[in-house]
This record gives C-alpha cells, structure tokens and sequence, in this order.
C-alpha cells in the first residue's frame, strides 16, 4: 500500500493532524509516515479512523493522545502523556516515554518498548499499557481500570490510592503506595497477562512477573481514622 | 512554567560557535516563558588570566559606562576597564573579584551586579527571548558553555532583576524551572543569620543564595545540592552554571521536566527536547530524562 510520508519541517502540526484526523474526507486503511518529529507537541492526535502511522524522531507532549482505533508507531522517545486518554486502538513508542504515559486512558493498548518515567499509567481507567523496561515513582496513581504490565523495575508507590486495575511486575517494586497489595496470579490473570505480552511484543518469562492490586481499603471513609485530620 | 536550557561544547573547535548553537535553544522554549529571558556564558579572553570580570547592569538608557570604570579605578587603585554590551556591561581588573564586585556594590547603589568571577557573564532582560538575545549579540558569542533561562513569572515581578540566572558565587549560576514554597522564610534566615544578600523577592533567587551559602561553608556543588533536596521545598528542575561545566538537579516529584542528550561533541539539557532537536549530530545522541532527586554533573563540577 502507499505510504503518504508527511515532512514537519515543511507542514504544520495542526495540518498533519487534520489530515491524519481524516477532516477533509476519511483516510481509513491508509499508511502515513511523519518526517522529523524533532521534540514537537500534539503529534497524531484525536484520531478516530483505523490508520496507520509511524512517526519518525522524537516526540514532545501529548503524542498519540484520544486515540480511536488507529495505530500509531513513534520511532523515538516520547514526552510527557503520550497516549494520554486514549480510547482504542495501539500506540508504540521504541524508545523511552517521560511522565504520565498513557494517563486517564479508558482501551487500547500502548506499548513502550523502553522505560517510562514517574506517573505511568496515572488514572488510567480501561487502557493496558506494556513497558519494555521500567516505570517510574507513583505508577498507575489512582488507577481505575485497566492492566499495567511493567516488564522491568517500578519505581516508589506502585499504585498509591489504586481502586482497581491490575498491575505485573516482573522486576523489583521499590514500594508500594497506599492500599496497593500483593496479590495470587490465577488462571484467568495468566492468559490475559500471556496475551498482552504476546501482543507486544515482550518475551519476558512469565514466572517473573508478580501482581499488585487495590487492597480496597480507601474506599469507605473509615471513623477509626478521624484522629488524623 | 518557565523553560531551561544548557548546552557544553566538549569539542574545542565548535567553541567560536557556541552562541549560534545555543540561541535556537534558548528561542525554541519562548512559549514556556515569554516575559524575560537571560543567559550566562563562560568564556575567557585571551591573556586575561588573574583579570576578574564583574557583569553589571543599569536600568538607565545610556548609561554613562566609563564615568563607572573611572570612578572604580580610582577606589580600588587598579586599572579598571569597561565594555558595554547593551544595558550591560563588562567590568575587568586585575584584582580579586569580590574586590571589585563589593566595591560596585558598596559605591553604586543604582547599578546591579549581575554576575561576579574570572569567566562568567550574565545577561537578561525583559522580553521575549528572541528579542533578548538580538540584543546581547548572543548568536556572535563563542565560549565553553552556555545555560540560560525563559521565564513566565509565577512568585513575582516580571523584572530584569527577577529573569534568570542568578549569580550564585564567583563563576556559579543557577536557573529554575519550578516555584519553591519555603522560599520566604528561608530567605529570611539567610539574610538575617548568614549575611546573604538578596536582589528580589524572587523564590530562585532564594536558591541560588541558599547554594552560595552552602558553598561558603565549603560545600563542593554536589554536596550544596544534595543538601537542597532536603531543604528546599517545592518544585524544581535547577541547572547550575559551574567555571568547567554544569550539574542538573530534579526535586523528587520531579513534575518539572527536563530532558539531556550527549555526544562525543557536547552535552545539552534543556525542559523539552525540542529545544535539542537542532543541535548538530542530535539523531545519534544518547538521550535521557535525569531521574528525580539525582544529581547530575559535567566538568569539574
């Protein structure tokens, strides 16, 4: 298929993602190429036609960010909330993500094949995110829904005020945050944790992997703790 | 929000371009801080080994720079010289250059000492940084090292006084990205206990006193900063100009960003990659974000 390749040095973000966004008719199926990312914002964003596109250099914020259904590849590093709110579709990023990757995400899968910094997975409410290497402190922060598999290290307070989502571990935790728990890998959390990292792309042993969960202990006011306001 | 970048050029030969290489990356963060901006370069003049140089500043259009150097060199007894460079300008003499910085300090209550050393000056202004820069010449200079500052006022005044960097003992600058929440009462403890002087009410100014105060006890810059985790309190991305290189220091939120890149030619950091995404030889640079509460150094920092 041909690929419509996109020079950023000779377009303008807001024109890429019109035309990636499919504004002036739809673009599904189609393959684009971005040429030289060079650290630019709002890359490929709110796109919601089932495409393809590889975006070459690195990003700066928000890269990927809403997406619906496309399946958006960044050869390089991403910045801060790359996939941030994403609804469907895949995001990959080969290189590292900076903070808050794939925050308030409600589907879709995003791949970071190195390491994410602080706030990985923050909010997130649906989305499954896979890291290559590791994630940094306060990952999955108020986690709702969804599954973070960390194939590397995670950083202080794994989880802090989790409500639910499920997060795998194959490295060390630095620390839990509060009412995040160790928890049993069943059946069920086994195929779907084999299945994600099938789909990404990882081989990490699946014997490796430890799972933490919401402890479900912050989610009533409870009177015993009054003393401490 | 505020931007930061530094950029270190190992290569000797890429030296008499420094400011060429270092202005892009100054103008490419303008929308983190459109309201001041300032520099500071290290560089050394031929044959001015043991010569201090002191950057001073007046608010006053067409300051009348030589009467000053006169008026030095009659106080001190040495021979001082002068070189405007817009409403800055560069003071040299033979002397130590606390001499000649508490001479300025103590005589001339209406110029501003910007920076005091043997290679460091610093400029700044009010504006967008584009303009800033057009107005030292900077994309003209050549030097080692270069870090410099966009700012978007947070704690206070937009003022000259207020940009950054700030001097933070001979040859020592800081700039910030962040806002510091005990900055007040840490400012009044320095004052009032350890004689530190402040220029502003600006909560980076504070820092930079706080590191001069630890290195006057003899802290090296690892050591002052390592001591800043615990002492300042807020946000922070700091880069901290030093005579042979810089150091980077995230606070351990590290919500400030802050993104370095090496190659055998340089080293850069900067709050966003962009600002990097032009350097020479940047595809094929290792690339990283410093982790929080870490200090990171070049140099003999």
């Amino acid at each position: 298929m041909a690929v419509e390749r996109i020079d950023l040095d000779a377009v303008a973000v807001r024109e890429l993602n019109q035309r990636l966004q499919g504004r002036n008719g739809s673009v599904a199926g189609a393959t684009f190429e971005v040429l030289n990312a060079k650290g630019r914002h709002n890359l490929a964003v709110g796109l919601t036609e089932a495409i393809d596109v590889s975006i070459l250099g690195h990003a700066g914020y928000y890269c990927a960010g809403m997406n619906q259904r496309a399946r958006v590849t960044l050869r390089g590093n991403a910045g801060t909330g790359v996939a941030e709110n994403m609804m469907s579709g895949e995001v990959r990023v080969t290189g590292d993500a900076s903070q808050s990757a794939g925050a308030t995400g409600h589907g879709g899968l995003l791949v970071i094949e190195g390491d994410a910094s602080a706030r990985c997975g923050i909010s997130m409410k649906g989305i499954d995110i896979v890291v290559g290497g590791s994630v940094g402190h306060m990952s999955a922060f108020m986690a709702q829904a969804g599954t973070l598999v960390v194939c590397g290290d995670a950083g202080a307070f794994l989880g802090d005020s989790i409500y639910e989502a499920e997060l795998y571990v194959a490295g060390a935790v630095e620390s839990l945050g509060a009412d995040c728990v160790e928890k049993e890998i069943g059946e069920a959390e086994r195929t779907r944790l084999t299945d994600l990292l099938a789909r990404s792309g990882m081989d990490t042993d699946l014997s490796a992997f430890r799972r933490y969960g919401s402890a479900r202990e912050l989610y009533h006011f409870k009177i015993d703790n009054a003393g401490a306001y | 929000m505020c931007g930061i970048v530094g950029l270190y050029l190992k290569n000797p030969d890429l030296r008499v371009g420094l400011g060429r290489l270092f202005a892009p990356m100054l103008v490419e963060m303008t929308e983190r801080g459109p309201d001041s901006a300032g520099l500071a370069i290290y560089r050394e003049r031929a044959g001015d080994d043991g010569v201090a140089k002191v950057t001073v500043y007046s608010d006053e259009p067409g300051h009348d720079w030589n009467a000053l150097a006169a008026a030095a060199s009659a106080g001190l007894g040495v021979e001082v010289d002068v070189e405007p460079v817009s409403t800055h300008a560069i003071l040299r003499a033979p002397l130590d250059a606390s001499k000649l910085r508490a001479w300025v300090e103590a005589n001339r209550a209406d110029i501003r000492v910007m920076s005091s050393g043997s290679v460091l000056e610093i400029y700044k202004e009010i504006g967008l940084p584009a303009d800033v820069l057009d107005r030292f010449e900077v994309s003209q200079m050549a030097g080692s090292h270069m870090i410099g500052h966009t700012r978007m006022a947070t704690e206070s005044a937009v003022t000259t006084a207020g940009a950054h960097p700030f001097n933070t003992g001979d040859d020592l600058c800081l700039v910030h990205n962040g806002s510091l929440s005990n900055h007040n009462r840490l400012r009044d403890w320095l004052r009032d206990k350890q004689g530190v002087r402040f220029q502003t009410d600006n909560d980076s100014e504070v820092a930079a006193g706080y590191f001069t105060w630890r290195l006057g006890q003899g802290a090296t810059i690892s050591e002052a900063l390592e001591a800043g985790i615990k002492d300042l309190d807020g946000f922070y991305t700091f880069a901290i100009g030093t005579r042979d290189g810089f150091s980077v220091l995230r606070d351990p939120i590290a919500c400030k960003p802050a993104v370095m890149a090496e190659t055998d030619d340089w080293v850069a950091m900067s709050s966003e990659f962009r600002a990097l995404a032009r350097l020479p030889g940047v595809d094929d640079a290792v690339v990283w974000e410093p982790k929080p509460g870490t200090v990171y150094s070049w140099g003999a920092a």
